[in-house]
């Protein structure tokens, strides 16, 4: 096989990715080396098993798939806004779109929320890491590893472009030959492990380790939608698995799922794509709800208005998801009948979203708002999130879908609640629980403006899509061949790179706010407004999380201990604490599983063989492996919390 | 994580760790049992599909299957005596029963592989038809449950003989025979769903 | 701290501000068939619901951020109460009316799903007319229009009379596509080893724009196509027309058409329909089987933009 069999050629931007790639990952490997930061990287990250290091690792790798996938998003704009400038060929514009559409939902959407799982639930729920840290790192490298496994695709054997539904028979191996696909396929199959993985170990956490007296119906309501979001994350991905790997073994094996020949039946891919594929998009909105609900109910100074009605409507939303899954293809031509059921189901989950909607309205009513800047994220969400869910019914109208379907109206819908839903709860989160995570928050001023920006290029960019759709034109269309379409095109362009410039603000801040912000010097960051234990902990949280772990028999457990004193640290209650080792087992063994997928990718079974011996191997030592941790001493948690608490 | 460790109760139970690994493992078994019911449902669909290949009804052998079936049930049944064994902290018997169930479970696995080796020499194989990739699919992801199974057992086999019965070693091998039940309840369907029905029509 | 009334009010604004000054007419809502017009009813219908709830909610919310912002001058003592969590009658009052409005979409959405299903009714005072069958099938990157009744066959275009109503039968020799001309109606999927029934009609002559819209590939934007509408009489001359000047297309001729790339419009005075039908699950292979090296090199099609279907 020759080098350029492998690396993509011929493509000005490509040359220039190669080049940029490189540049980084020396400039990388010099700092680190410069700095003697090898030794430091390996103990304290690589190696980690703490939930709230994982965490960090998670947003961050999740910022970075932000920009990439926005990076995809801005040539497209530029192509479909300058049709003239022959920009991006046909080809070249289908690769980024379905990089852009894998990577938001699969590797930034997704490691973003699950990043703020890690560090948070086991703070609300009064646990000192998940029930199993080895696992939680596992995950975190089998999604690390699956995302470079899918982006270096850009470089080497070329990108997947059949969309990122991958709809067969497009994708099978006799039209889409080549390694792109592959990526695909074995990019969401490794990151899919660990998301459950993660899903398991986040329930068991949440069912087992909660602080002594916590109830169910007294956890905070991001816990609840964690508890609802991990049901989801183990029925659905067992049939991405599946899907996946049927449709590998059709490409690399020469089955006949999903082929035109030997009676396949490629839309069967539709289906189980989107049996998985629906409640996947309730994976990435419910976490989202329960972020929005802890900020306005922290903002609002209030507690949070129908508390059992915002967990059970959860709860109903994940049942429908699994019900619905008909509507993402109403125009397959499955009758009349089964459209009609599908498109009740779908419409019905508008009650309880509805009911949420209002539940938060009412959180407002009477209460005390201020608008920090998570408070201005969450507040932003519900009239964009309206918009979005309106078109969301409408599009549930199966005869009406007919009109609506590949069009720019869908494109618009899906990114009106994925963005308004989505993405403004992660920045919300990620600003909201900031100084947990590093000690110090983020500039208000700064974050403003990125707000603003973000917030105005989000319904400029996004508004004027609607009414593309409603002109007819098609999703998934490299360049705008129509006039009519053009000026519309162009606001939508402009919009998307103001959405850009908030992006890099927001980036700015973090930087500018690690030089400047002042250092936290108590736990409860937001003015002593946090209501639920996390604000709890001391800034920053020590390894051990919780000193003394409290009792707790209702929801916002942390106003009623300030009003009585209480503190997570009580002298006479303290026993020494159990901890895990850190170990770099995960990384190596996901790292054996991603040479494993990259052979196969390319189709070299021995090598892949010899990676999936090295995991298995992995696995073997783990089983071996008695290391039972070890304990904090009782002086060594007095110094701790002490000198934190500044006693 | 908390150390207290009860007095009572069956070993593996005896630890919060011992608990939520159980609990954990329950809830994965949620997972298996959808990726099955997504096979099955996928085998159902293309069921009819064989295209030029031969028809289950033509290859599939009632006495290989029955074979097959009534190994992986007996080996269901000695794995019980096997946890009887742990529960009354008889080691030796828990090593007997398990190398039986071992034992058994290779046996099953070889009758399939030869049944697996039949059905290509009959002309149908992976590539020959939707209906048979979905079968091999089906029925090979089961069998490869079955060695990834043994394998397991047989390392913990290890662990217990060195370290004997301890909160540990009774949890894992309490969790691998949960995991060889559940093996054979699937089995049970693929014996219903695909075999009888597949011999019928 | 104004800025922040204007968070809810500038979505609102942007309607405004490009139904104001956009002057858009959108092809969907301006439907040229009875198909595309039930469409348009519907969607029309369930607009108002969600314009009603779109106002509700956003003058809701942004009463709220004015009078319960926490330096209002002003503020009262009533005017907080960080205790309310709750009120069950409220509560059930916005759980039933959602429920409300599901049904009153569910009902018109369901009767108008079986409408479809169904060949258009004629207009009151008019006779039925038995609809024109058209075979559409898709190969990469084109359309082919049989018309078994006519025998004839057309290439990336398309002709039919008007008032009366169109039988289209979808299906594919490759990838899924799917059939949409917004003018006349919703889409639906072309499959190979499939068939799709849809009905359309076209109550006023014009050309309307076509395409798939189902994305399939690198020559998905050029697979359009137009709809020439035309009075019955000029639709049976051009008929004639075809059938008298026009070759018949030959199973080599077809067989070269199949393979992937694209192509100029064309006619035939005969279908492809006796050599293949690719809904069978015969005949569902029938371009992988042949062509499949053809799809192993990207065919980087510099000339898609030259296409006459492009423009």
């Amino acid at each position: 096989m020759h080098i350029t069999d492998i690396l993509v050629t011929g493509e000005p931007i490509i040359y220039g990715a190669m080049v940029s790639i490189a540049l980084v990952t020396i400039a990388i490997l010099f700092l680190l080396t410069y700095f003697k930061k090898w030794g430091w990287l390996w103990r304290e990250w690589l190696t980690t098993v703490d939930h709230k290091k994982i965490g960090i690792m998670y947003i961050l790798s999740a910022l970075v798939m932000l920009f990439r996938g926005g990076m995809d998003a801005l040539m497209m704009r530029v192509n479909l806004a300058f049709p003239e400038l022959g920009f991006l060929s046909s080809q070249h514009y289908n690769e980024i779109f379905t990089t852009h559409g894998t990577i938001m939902i699969i590797f930034m959407a997704m490691p973003f929320l699950i990043g703020l799982m890690n560090i948070i639930v086991p703070l609300q729920i009064g646990a000192r890491d998940f029930a199993f840290p080895y696992l939680n790192a596992m995950s975190f490298w089998s999604f690390f590893i699956g995302a470079m496994l899918f982006n270096i695709s850009f470089v080497i054997g070329g990108s997947p472009d059949a969309g990122w539904t991958s709809y067969t028979p497009l994708s099978g191996a006799a039209m889409s030959p080549g390694p792109g696909q592959n990526f695909y396929l074995m990019g969401l199959q490794l990151s899919g492990i660990g998301t459950l993985a993660t899903g398991i170990n986040l329930m068991v956490t949440i069912l087992k380790m909660r602080a002594p007296g916590m109830k169910l119906f007294h956890m905070p309501i991001f816990t609840w939608s964690t508890l609802v979001t991990c049901f989801i994350i183990v029925f659905a991905f067992p049939i991405l698995t599946v899907a996946l790997a049927l449709l590998t073994i059709d490409r690399v094996f020469g089955s006949q799922f999903f082929t035109l020949t030997g009676e396949g039946l490629p839309m069967m891919w539709a289906n189980l794509f989107w049996m998985w594929g629906h409640p996947e998009v309730y994976i990435v909105i419910l976490p989202a709800f329960g972020i929005f609900s802890e900020v306005i109910a922290t903002f609002a100074k209030k507690r949070l208005f129908g508390y059992s009605a915002m967990v059970w409507s959860m709860i109903i939303i994940a049942l429908l998801s699994f019900i619905v899954w008909v509507h993402h293809f109403f125009t397959m031509g499955a009758g009349a009948f089964v459209n009609s059921v599908f498109s009740i189901s779908t419409m019905l989950i508008a009650v309880p979203t509805g009911v949420k909607i209002f539940n938060w309205l009412a959180t407002l009513y009477k209460s005390k708002i201020e608008f920090t800047v998570p408070m201005l994220w969450s507040l932003a969400f519900i009239p964009s999130f309206i918009l979005g869910g309106v078109t969301g019914v409408m599009l549930g109208m199966a005869a009406a879908d007919y009109q609506f379907h590949n069009s720019y109206f869908l494109v618009a819908h899906f990114h009106y609640v994925l963005i308004a839903g989505t993405v403004f709860a992660c920045f919300a989160g990620l600003v909201f629980w900031y100084p947990k995570m590093f000690g110090h928050k983020m500039n208000e001023r700064i974050g403003k403006w990125a707000f603003w920006l973000f917030f105005a290029g989000f319904h400029i960019c996004f508004f004027p899509q609607y009414f593309l759709g409603l002109d007819g034109m098609p999703r998934r269309l490299f360049i705008t061949n129509i006039a009519e379409w053009l000026p519309l095109n162009v606001i939508s362009t402009g919009g998307a790179f103001l959405m850009g410039v908030g992006f890099v603000v927001f980036v700015y801040n973090v930087y500018y706010s690690f030089r400047y912000s002042e250092r936290e010097t108590t736990g409860d960051s937001w003015n002593g407004n946090g209501r639920t234990l996390e604000w709890a902990t001391t800034t920053p949280v020590p390894y051990y999380n919780f000193a003394t772990v409290p009792y707790v028999d209702e929801i916002d457990p942390y106003v009623r201990m300030k009003e009585e004193g209480k503190t997570t640290f009580d002298e006479s209650q303290l026993k020494p604490i159990h901890m895990p080792s850190y170990t770099g087992a995960p990384i190596i063994m996901m790292s054996f599983l991603g040479l494993a997928s990259f052979a196969l990718v390319f189709e070299w079974i021995p090598v892949a063989i010899f990676g999936l011996v090295g995991g298995l191997v992995m696995m073997i030592l783990r089983s071996f492996d008695y290391d039972d941790g070890y304990y904090v001493k009782v002086d060594e948690i007095k110094r701790i919390e002490r000198k934190a608490r500044g006693l | 994580m908390a150390a207290e460790e009860l007095k009572t109760g069956p070993l593996e139970y005896r630890t919060q760790e011992g608990r939520m690994t159980i609990l954990g493992f329950w809830i994965f078994l949620g997972a298996e049992v959808v990726l099955f019911a997504t096979l099955f449902a996928t085998y159902a669909v293309l069921f009819g599909r064989t295209a030029d290949a031969p028809s289950p009804m033509e290859l599939f052998e009632p006495g290989t299957v029955l074979v097959m079936t009534f190994l992986l049930l007996t080996s269901s049944f000695t794995c019980g005596l096997a946890v009887h064994e742990m529960r009354r902290g008889n080691k030796k018997g828990l090593t007997l029963w398990m190398a039986v169930t071992l034992a058994l479970g290779l046996g099953f696995l070889g009758f399939e592989i030869y049944e697996f080796v039949h059905y290509v020499h009959e002309g149908a194989s992976l590539p020959s038809s939707a209906y048979w990739s979905s079968f091999f699919v089906l029925a090979g992801t089961h069998g490869l449950h079955v060695t990834l199974g043994i394998g397991w057992a047989t390392l913990l086999l290890i662990q217990i003989s060195r370290r004997g019965l301890t909160n540990v070693t009774s949890r894992k091998f309490f969790i691998i025979s949960l995991y060889w039940h559940f093996l054979d309840v699937i089995w049970i369907f693929i014996f219903t769903c695909v075999y009888m029905i597949g011999m019928v029509i | 701290m104004k800025a922040k009334h204007l968070l809810g009010l500038l979505p609102l604004g942007l309607i405004l501000f490009l139904s104001g000054c956009g002057q858009l007419e959108m092809t969907v809502l301006d439907p040229k068939g009875p198909v595309a017009e039930s469409q348009y009813e519907l969607i029309k219908y369930s607009l108002w619901f969600m314009l009603g709830i779109i106002v509700v909610v956003f003058a809701l919310f942004t009463f709220m951020l004015i009078k319960y912002r926490e330096n209002r001058p002003g503020r009262k003592e009533s005017d907080y109460d960080p205790n309310l969590h709750g009120n069950t009658a409220i509560e059930i009052v916005w759980t039933v009316i959602p429920i409300v409005i599901v049904i009153l979409l569910s009902i018109p959405t369901v009767t108008t799903l079986y409408d479809l299903e169904k060949s258009p009714e004629p207009v009151e005072g008019q006779e039925a007319k038995e609809p024109l069958v058209i075979h559409a099938t898709t190969a990469d990157w084109k359309w082919f229009f049989s018309y078994p009744e006519q025998d004839i066959e057309t290439v990336n275009y398309l002709h039919i009379p008007v008032d009366r109503p169109i039988e289209f039968r979808l299906t594919s020799a490759d990838s899924m596509t799917a059939l949409w001309i917004p003018a006349l109606g919703g889409q639906k999927y072309n499959m190979a080893g499939m068939m799709n029934k849809l009905y359309l009609q076209a109550d006023e002559e014009g050309i309307y724009d076509g395409r798939n819209s189902n994305f399939n590939g690198e020559g998905f934007a050029a697979q359009t196509f137009k709809t020439h509408v035309e009075s019955e009489e000029a639709f049976d001359a051009w008929v004639n027309d075809i059938k008298t000047e026009k070759p018949e297309l030959t199973k080599e001729q077809y067989d070269e058409l199949l393979k992937p790339g694209l192509t100029g419009k064309d006619a035939f005075s005969s279908t492809h329909l006796e050599y293949i039908n690719h809904a069978s699950s015969d005949g569902m292979g029938y371009v992988v089987d042949n062509y499949e090296e053809l799809f192993e090199e990207k065919l980087h099609l510099e000339e898609i933009e030259k296409q006459e279907s492009f423009q």
